[in-house]
């Protein structure tokens, strides 16, 4: 029904917008999965997408709108070329990436915290700090690019210098996508599950999430476990970006993490903040970000379309929840 | 206008609140609606007055039959009603509030003239509101007036006043019983909702006692006192027999201890609680035993005099210091402060495991969940949400999650929602308990249970620690007069 | 010369700020009926663009104008329907609409991107924009910014002075409270939040009909909204110290240009972003006033409290929860 509804009304757009319809579905289509090299293009994509995701469900657990997802990619990403540009001529490159990691994930992790610390410590909404430091972020990457990180003779939007491929995470040309990515991403959900199906840590996120002062009075500190979702949500994001620098672009520019903070938060929702949906919806939203790269291409229309179907998939979803609980009269959950 | 109610039936989901009332209330007089906490007196009041919906049953105002389904309805039938927690706005100021609420439709709003009508009524019964003081700024009689006038100026016929002497001075309480006698004389028809057999007594005409949801009993002045403690209460058992009470070291002491809280808070309260005690609280809800609880479970802190428990100063306000000195507290709202509601019985086992490892049992929580769902009976299976058990099987939860071998039990209403024979069940655990040198301390909204299972009662009254007594040698008329202020 | 910097500065502020005053204006409405409108940033784009568009193809800017109020208050139906009626999250729907409302505007508004259209002219006032200095200060602007400092205005007396706006500020505070007294809680914050959404939209047309004229991805209104929730919760809920914050806001924008000159070598991308560095720290300084320590501190000292008092604003009690029925 949601797909049904959800079809109509991006038709109405594009008929509104005086498009093509069923040329702009069939693009959308092919664009994504039409060949191998399309479909690596998606799965390129799906890796921040649920590596975002996977983080975002830590934070949704404890009841924290951590929207600085955008911003903790971006400081994975910072701290990932950080290390890669001072190990430029190392005779270990694979210690450099392995640092490059471990940087980066420390990188979103204290990005995350110190939103997490505005909120539990300074009072401030984590939806205004964290929205506030994905702008910071931006701001800093710009300023890097622009100043101690400019390419030799001139500055320009196109980022950083490109690493020596030494410092790349291979990708086998036939798969065109690095199996490094792909295998920590799986490790990654598999990780997420561990912890909040089989570890106390999970358990309390979500207790304090569905009750804080019950919580509190079983002996859990929910201060300290909102700073441990942060921390952890972080992490995560930076380490999608720390992947998009060494796998994806193989420098630092300034659209490195490409709104996938934002779309995240939209595919956690539409999975019902669910791990099991997570990976689907992320390959799916992948799949429609690919697929509209088409469209100004094709048709001269602007690729956010596919951000209208997205918000309008996860707005048509809530609504249909709303309208559900409301006849049954079962909400117990804020 | 005269009054008549018949057969009124309120379900709250499936709390029977109001099971068929029937009551006559004659133009001009102040009829009093008596009751213990959860007899069903506010529930009444609320579908009278349209705050709530009946499920079913008449309303007849001068025999004509009328219906209430929403305050505005109630309001224009010329009911007004005073609420037990004033339903009003503390941010805004005193003529906002005065304001709000008047039938006239469009934007308007000429505030010289309802400053100038609030002036005349202040005059006219001897209040002091200042019209363009915060709300705030005023004490909870202050607030009252403030809503008494307002009632007033709408020209309300029936006026219904729920629990309107807690929390207000004695000058507060005389200068509103005046206007009220005032406006009795005048043919108004008064309501006054108690469990305060004082207020009744120097107030009333007539008097309807009720108990469990229904009426048990009704009378006229002069109101014959021990009849009336009797319809509210039933009759209390005399206590089972029982040893001395038990004197070994004290596990907690207040020394002048004040906080506030609830809505008379807790004043000037000292007291001494000796190990093995089993210790009731009792007084009307609100009248300070929250606070007590609370302070003793470092949840409160003390604004003034000090507060020592298990022998050591423990630091005010760490609850989680005293839970790992061994205190335990259970609160009594069990949904908005004891359990999860999303979390499963098996989860609130494995989230209260004693000895937690970083990875979590499932087979062992679901073990340990099947056997205190067996031993606690309670009607759920291990993967039961909280939020859909019954009430009482949620007191059942939270009462099997207590860490084994407590010091010190704080327990808020324990029993409350419970029938007899879970109750006494759940009373025969915790004695055993006790007999483990451990300390009860509990409040309870119902005097028998008092009398049934404590060593001593601690009896309250707005804030303030009024009888200290060894159960086995009180007397129990005086006790309950003690509850109502008498 | 330097009084005529001053003035032309302040009179820069003066116009810079009339969408962010409309906007925080329309939520500052919206929040005191205890309702969060989050989808700003979007709607403020959305209608933006389609203000453009309309003032583009049917060459009338008040259409525009008449354009962008509906599409805000449309948008600002769908989180009040949503939220109030039917309980959902209402931070969850703005969110949703927020980043859905902004690609819809680049989506449909691509075929407009960087082409001329209208824009408003100033209208000097007759007779006043003569007076020595406040001619040039206040009289001299396009009537958008006359209407922005009404909407101040009308704004305070409608909350103040109005039975409405007393009615509103009741529902927002004690939902229940408002009910007992015969109020329709929830088709007061409905309504509420179309005349919010309405301003909101107002703010996007200021945007392209106004002092960033046109439409291209980005438009350069990228983030106001935002700016402009937060600012509504700086000035503590009330629309004077909220129009207050919005000016001091295009102050420090205005102060920013001078700033870009002096290093030429930072891009002035890294300039843009200052504004939300600005935001968390007001917040923050916000929230460490209502920190135990310092409130204990302050009332030992009745000149701090006093500050303090001034400072702190509260956010209407009920703000962003459902009112039910019992």
């Amino acid at each position: 029904m949601v797909a049904a509804i959800v079809l109509v009304f991006i038709s109405a757009i594009l008929v509104l917008a005086g498009a093509p319809v069923l040329e702009v579905h069939g693009l959308l289509v092919t664009g994504a999965v039409g060949s191998w090299s399309k479909l690596a293009q998606v799965l390129r994509v799906w890796v921040p997408l649920t590596l975002c995701s996977c983080g975002l469900l830590y934070t949704f657990q404890i009841g924290l709108w951590n929207i600085g997802v955008e911003g903790q990619v971006m400081l994975g990403a910072i701290g990932a070329t950080a290390v890669l540009r001072l190990g430029f001529d190392s005779a270990l490159p694979g210690a450099v990436l392995g640092a490059a990691l471990v940087v980066g994930m420390l990188g979103g992790a204290l990005w995350a915290l110190l939103a997490g610390l505005l909120k539990t410590w300074g009072g401030v909404n984590e939806i205004f700090a964290g929205l506030g430091l994905n702008f910071v972020a931006q701001g800093l990457i710009l300023w890097l690019i622009f100043g101690p990180w400019r390419r030799p003779g001139v500055a320009s939007m196109s980022g950083t210098e490109p690493f020596a491929e030494s410092l790349w995470f291979p990708t086998p040309a036939v798969w065109r996508i690095s199996p490094h990515a792909l295998g920590l991403t799986l490790v990654a959900l598999a990780a997420t599950a561990l912890v909040l199906r089989h570890t106390r840590l999970g358990l309390a996120l979500r207790a304090v999430g569905g009750n804080p002062s019950a919580s509190y009075l079983f002996g859990l500190k929910p201060g300290r476990l909102m700073l441990w979702a942060m921390g952890l949500a972080g992490a995560l994001a930076g380490l999608a970006g720390t992947l998009q620098v060494t796998v994806v672009y193989h420098r630092l520019i300034p659209a490195i993490s490409s709104n996938y903070g934002y779309l995240a938060l939209l595919v956690v929702m539409l999975a019902d903040y669910r791990l099991s949906w997570v990976p689907f919806i992320a390959f799916f939203f992948a799949a429609l970000n690919v697929g509209s790269i088409q469209l100004p291409l094709v048709l001269q229309l602007d690729s956010s379309l596919s951000g209208v179907i997205q918000g309008a998939l996860v707005l048509t979803v809530l609504l249909i929840h709303a309208w559900n609980s409301g006849k049954a009269g079962t909400r117990w959950t804020t | 206008m005269d009054l008549e109610l018949r057969d009124i039936h309120k379900h709250y989901g499936t709390v029977h609140a109001n099971r068929g009332i029937h009551m006559r209330v004659a133009s001009g007089t102040i009829h009093g609606i008596l009751g213990e906490n959860g007899a069903g007196k506010s529930t009444l009041m609320k579908v009278l007055s349209g705050y709530a919906a009946r499920t079913s049953g008449d309303i007849f105002l001068d025999g004509r039959a009328v219906d209430t389904t929403t305050p505005a309805q109630a309001n224009r039938l010329g009911i007004g009603m005073l609420y037990q927690d004033p339903l009003d706005f503390p941010s805004l100021t005193v003529l906002d509030n005065f304001s709000l609420g008047r039938p006239n439709r469009g934007g308007g709003l000429n505030r010289r003239a309802l400053a100038e009508e609030l002036t005349r009524l202040c005059r006219d019964f001897d209040f002091d509101l200042e019209p363009e003081r915060s709300l705030e700024q005023l004490t909870v009689g202050e607030r009252q007036q403030l809503e008494l006038l307002r009632l007033l100026s709408l020209e309300v016929k029936l006026l219904i006043l729920d629990e309107p002497t807690t929390g207000i001075s004695t000058p507060q309480k005389e200068k509103l019983f005046g206007a009220l006698r005032r406006l009795a004389a005048a043919g108004m028809t008064l309501l006054l909702v108690s469990h305060k057999l004082e207020d009744i007594e120097s107030l009333c005409h007539a008097v309807t006692v009720l108990r469990q949801g229904r009426v048990s009993g009704e009378m006229t002045a002069p109101f014959q006192l021990d009849e009336l403690v009797n319809l509210m209460f039933g009759t209390i058992p005399a206590p089972p027999p029982r040893g001395a009470v038990a004197s070994g070291e004290p596990v907690l002491l207040l020394h002048e201890a004040t906080a506030g809280g609830d809505r008379a808070g807790l004043g000037n309260c000292t007291v001494s609680v000796r190990r093995g005690q089993v210790v009731g609280l009792a007084g009307l809800e609100g009248s300070g035993q929250g606070v007590f609880l609370r302070l003793a479970a470092g949840l409160a802190k003390p604004v003034r005099g000090s507060l020592t428990v298990l022998g050591t100063q423990l630091k005010p306000g760490d609850h989680h210091g005293f839970r790992d000195a061994g205190v335990v507290f259970v609160p009594t709202a069990r949904l908005d402060e004891g359990l999860v509601g999303s979390l499963t019985i098996a989860e609130h086992c494995a989230l209260t495991e004693p000895h937690p490892s970083f990875r979590i049992d499932w087979q062992g929580a679901a073990n340990t969940a099947a056997q205190r769902i067996a031993r606690f009976r309670i009607q759920g299976s291990a993967d039961t949400p909280a939020a859909l058990l019954s009430g009482g099987n949620q007191q059942r939860l939270l009462l099997s999650l207590m860490p084994a071998r407590p010091r010190l039990l704080l327990l808020e209403q324990p029993t409350r929602g419970l029938d007899l024979e879970p109750a006494r069940w759940i009373w025969a655990q915790l004695r055993a308990l006790c007999a483990d040198a451990a300390t009860i301390v509990f409040s309870s909204a119902e005097l028998d249970e008092i009398m049934a299972f404590a060593d001593r009662v601690l009896v309250f009254y707005n804030g303030s620690l009024v009888r200290d007594l060894d159960t086995r040698d009180s007397d129990l008329d005086d006790l309950a007069r003690a509850i109502a202020g008498k | 010369m330097d009084d005529l910097n001053v003035l032309a500065v302040l009179a820069g502020v003066l116009a810079g700020a009339s969408p962010i005053v409309l906007a925080t204006m329309g939520e500052t409405i919206t929040e005191k009926a205890g309702l969060i409108n989050l989808s700003l940033d979007g709607t403020i784009l959305l209608a933006a663009m389609v203000a453009f568009l309309v003032a583009h193809d049917a060459g009338s800017l008040g259409l525009g104008f008449l354009a962008a109020a509906l599409v805000g208050a449309g948008i600002a139906a769908v989180v009040g329907i949503a939220g109030v009626y039917m309980g959902q999250s209402q931070v969850a729907v703005g969110f949703v609409l927020t980043l859905m409302c902004r690609d819809l505007a680049y989506f449909l508004g691509n075929p407009y991107s960087r082409i001329q259209g209208p824009r408003l002219a100033p209208l000097p006032v007759p007779g006043l924009e003569r007076l020595p200095l406040l001619g040039s200060l206040l009289f001299r602007h396009s009537l958008l910014v006359y209407l922005s400092v009404a909407v101040i205005a009308t704004t305070w007396w409608y909350l103040y002075r109005t039975r409405w706006g007393l009615e509103l500020r009741a529902v927002g505070e004690n939902p229940q409270a408002a009910h007992a007294r015969g109020i329709d809680p929830k088709r007061l914050q409905l309504l509420h939040a179309l005349l919010g959404g309405a301003l909101v939209g107002l703010a996007g047309g200021a945007f392209s009909l106004g002092i960033k004229p046109g439409w291209g991805r980005p438009q350069g209104a990228e983030g106001m909204g935002w700016i402009a929730l937060a600012i509504v919760i700086f000035g503590g809920w009330h629309p004077l110290k909220v129009a207050l914050g919005a000016y001091l806001f295009a102050f420090l924008q205005v102060l920013g240009i001078p700033l870009q000159s002096w290093w030429p070598s930072v891009p002035a991308q890294v300039f843009q972003v200052a504004p939300f560095p600005l935001m968390i720290l007001a917040l923050l300084l916000l929230g460490l006033t209502q920190k135990d320590t310092l409130q204990r501190w302050a009332d030992a000292h009745p000149r701090v409290r006093k500050l303090l008092r001034s400072i702190q604003g509260r956010a209407p009690r009920a703000l962003g929860r459902p009112y039910r029925q019992e």
